[in-house]
């Protein structure tokens, strides 16, 4: 055997490096690499099912268009209803049974931490995660899984500058859902401001998911004479919030998280005229944004949805999140060639160099590393006018 | 007699074959079965024995769970030893959870557990209690490896099998403890309960010690089985105990069959594996070919599927001895 390998060796060094590193993981082939997913189709949170299908239909498209170096891209979705033993249960389908090369954007914080120890003690990649909780930036301790969006923390570094920027003699209210969500935005928060967090922060107030309202906490906010107002709520914790400020006669500064910026879920039953002035983040072209009416990378996206996707509403953002994802790993597996390996997968995923994709923002750009899982690192902030978000400023990337 | 030991001696002898047959996905998924039969057993016990509907039996698995996890992660204990505790630790607040729910019947004790059960994962997310549950991020546990006596005994069994037998183990012995409590005078008391509650009182039945009994073992079943699911899965989080695992547990005995023992295996069957293939047959609506599923189901058999086989059995045998009788003319 060694000395049948020496020439094998040799014969292989010969030839050009593209075509010698033909290396397959299960799950991928000289036709086709097996990606796998989980989201939720059913149940409470069916809402972000929407990703997934639009993820199925980019790879149909690509699949249509001739794959990848040569490779048809085979999708395997499963619905996990967001309950974390049937993300297990439908994960470990996917890793031992369908035998996938990795999968892409499994979907929810509390799904990805119950497959995270498994993904890595079987070493298969766990990409792009569809969260964004901070801890899937620990390459250190868990090299097999990577996130995609801003992690909360970043997004809160990123309003701490521009507090910093503006508002010098800021004074800062939080309102924040206690859970991992909400601790992660005030650290980041926290962070950002630096050594002026303790002077400028003058209260911080929690919820809990189950409370009715939030009227308290923000008439205790308004008591302690902030100026500035950080809040970090769900969809309709954040109407009630902005609705009682203005009611109240509370008139901060108000910086509102990204996750609660839906004009149509959170900003309308807030009442549009009490929401003029609200700062937040993005990231991703929000498609129901007239600026973008004519944009290339849009009209393509549009022109996608109607023949790949025709059954999903196009005014949902969902669908641009998870088309802007998939061109994401379209890159990596491009990089990746013909050595599909999960090890190269992942080798590959943390070294994108300033990787523009055109859904999102303009100037930002996706870089990696094998000390930094956090593919999207910037965010450009925006206001709302009473009609719609208004970017404005500089993309702004958090710490580091 | 000794026909009646073939079948069960044969179905032990399936069950132990299962995992040097099949893969270690489709191990985890016996397990995973194992685990919901225990479950739909405890609920068999109030609801189909004795007339009780629970819609919060969700909440005793989490409890369980939570229990394992809590004293795996927290106190280092080992696996085997958090599943009696879990169960204890059930049993009693079942029992006491039994006591003012005497007072509820039928549909008013329905709605007090489905109480229970919608509460459940809000105060598993609870702040005061944090430290111990880890709030929304839930707790991880580590796989239990097959012990190590095993591997010198020359039986190399991976951690999926191990968990397989370990589970195996406890079922049977919850199965066998089940059929032992209601083949007796228990079982008895609890059906005179839920048929002629006044009959059964008259004749000398204690009703609210029965029924808060029969309230505490049921949630010592569903607590046991939550302490084998935790450690099958490796993870527990508020928002795997929602009250659709209480609905699926009521399903999964009706399916199965109310007041039968067999009926929990084959109702845990649906269960584990009805949603995986309503999920490969539509995407957009995996629930309602569920829904087709179960309504196919409870009308071909409507008294479950125990019911069902064993009736299919009944007319299988009478057909067999009608044919028979007039050529042999044995007077049995």
């Amino acid at each position: 055997m060694i000395r049948l390998s020496v020439p094998l060796l040799a014969l292989a060094l010969a030839l050009p490096a593209a075509h010698a590193q033909k290396k397959y993981d299960p799950g991928a082939s000289d036709s086709e690499i097996r990606i796998g997913n989980t989201n939720p189709y059913s149940g409470p949170a069916s809402a972000y099912g929407a990703i997934g299908k639009s993820i199925a239909a980019y790879f149909r498209m690509v699949n249509e268009q001739g794959g990848i170096n040569g490779r048809k891209i085979n999708f395997i979705t499963y619905d996990d209803g967001y309950s974390p033993p049937k993300t297990v249960e439908m994960v470990r389908k996917l890793v031992e049974q369908d035998q996938v090369l990795f999968v892409f954007q499994t979907l929810g914080t509390p799904s990805n931490s119950a497959i995270h120890k498994y993904m890595n003690a079987r070493k298969v990649p766990q990409l792009h995660v569809a969260t964004g909780a901070t801890k899937w930036n620990d390459p250190q301790h868990f090299h097999w899984t990577m996130g995609w969006q801003p992690n909360y923390q970043t997004e809160g570094q990123v309003y701490a500058r521009h507090i910093l920027k503006t508002k010098p003699d800021a004074k800062i209210g939080i309102l924040f859902q206690n859970d991992d969500y909400g601790k992660d935005y005030v650290k980041g928060l926290k962070d950002g401001l630096g050594d002026k967090a303790k002077s400028m922060i003058v209260a911080e107030v929690s919820y809990e998911v189950s409370e009715p309202t939030v009227d308290s906490q923000i008439v205790q906010l308004q008591a302690s004479g902030a100026n500035v107002f950080f809040n970090v709520t769900t969809p309709k914790f954040a109407a009630q919030a902005i609705r009682k400020a203005y009611d109240i006669g509370w008139k901060p500064v108000h910086y509102l998280n990204n996750v609660s910026t839906s004009v149509g879920s959170v900003l309308t039953p807030a009442g549009l005229d009490k929401c003029v002035g609200l700062i937040t983040s993005a990231y991703y072209k929000d498609p129901t944004d007239q600026r973008w009416a004519d944009d290339p990378a849009v009209k393509q996206w549009r022109a996608f949805m109607a023949k790949y996707n025709p059954d999903a509403n196009p005014a949902d953002a969902f669908n641009m999140y998870g088309y802007s994802a998939a061109l994401t790993v379209h890159q990596v597996l491009k990089q990746a060639g013909s050595e599909l390996t999960r090890e190269n997968i992942m080798r590959q995923a943390a070294s994108m160099k300033d990787f523009r994709v055109d859904t999102l923002l303009p100037q930002i750009l996706i870089n990696t590393s094998k000390d930094d899982y956090a593919p999207i690192e910037a965010v450009q902030l925006q206001r709302f006018n009473g009609k719609q978000w208004e970017l404005f400023g500089e993309v702004i990337s958090g710490g580091h | 007699m000794k026909r009646k030991l073939i079948v069960p001696g044969l179905l032990a002898l399936l069950a132990c074959a299962f995992p040097f047959v099949v893969s270690s996905y489709h191990t985890f998924q016996l397990t995973l079965v194992l685990v919901y039969a225990t479950a739909l057993l405890g609920l068999n016990i109030l609801t189909g024995y004795n007339g009780q509907i629970s819609l919060g039996h969700g909440a005793f698995y989490a409890l369980g769970a939570y229990c394992t996890a809590i004293l795996m992660d927290k106190l280092g204990m080992p696996y085997w030893a958090t599943v009696p505790v879990a169960g204890a630790l059930c049993l009693a607040l079942g029992f006491l959870f039994g006591l003012p729910a005497l007072r509820l019947e039928g549909l008013y004790l329905a709605l007090a557990t489905f109480a229970l059960g919608v509460a459940m994962p809000q105060l598993l997310k609870y702040k005061a209690l944090e430290p111990l549950t880890g709030g929304v991020q839930g707790i991880a546990i580590l796989k239990p490896e097959a012990p190590a006596f095993l591997t010198n005994m020359g039986i190399p069994l991976d951690a999926d099998q191990w968990l397989y037998y370990f589970t195996l183990a406890v079922t049977a012995l919850m199965f066998l403890l089940g059929w032992n409590l209601l083949r007796g005078r228990v079982g008895r008391a609890l059906v005179a309960i839920r048929d002629q509650h006044v009959a059964a009182e008259v004749s000398g039945i204690n009703s609210a010690l029965y029924k808060s009994a029969a309230f505490g073992v049921s949630a010592m079943y569903t607590g046991v089985a939550g302490a084998l699911g935790a450690i099958a899965v490796q993870f527990v989080a508020p928002d795997s105990f929602n009250i659709f695992l209480s609905l699926i547990l009521l399903v999964g005995i009706v399916i199965g069959g109310l007041a039968s023992i067999s009926g929990a295996l084959y109702g845990a069957l649906f269960i584990q594996f009805v949603p995986n293939i309503a999920d490969e047959v539509s995407k957009a609506a995996p629930w309602a070919i569920f829904g087709i599923f179960m309504i196919v189901f409870v009308y071909l058999m409507p008294s479950g599927i125990a019911g069902g086989l064993r009736r299919a059995l009944a007319s299988g045998r009478k057909k067999a001895h009608n044919s028979h009788t007039p050529l042999k003319e044995e007077g049995t």
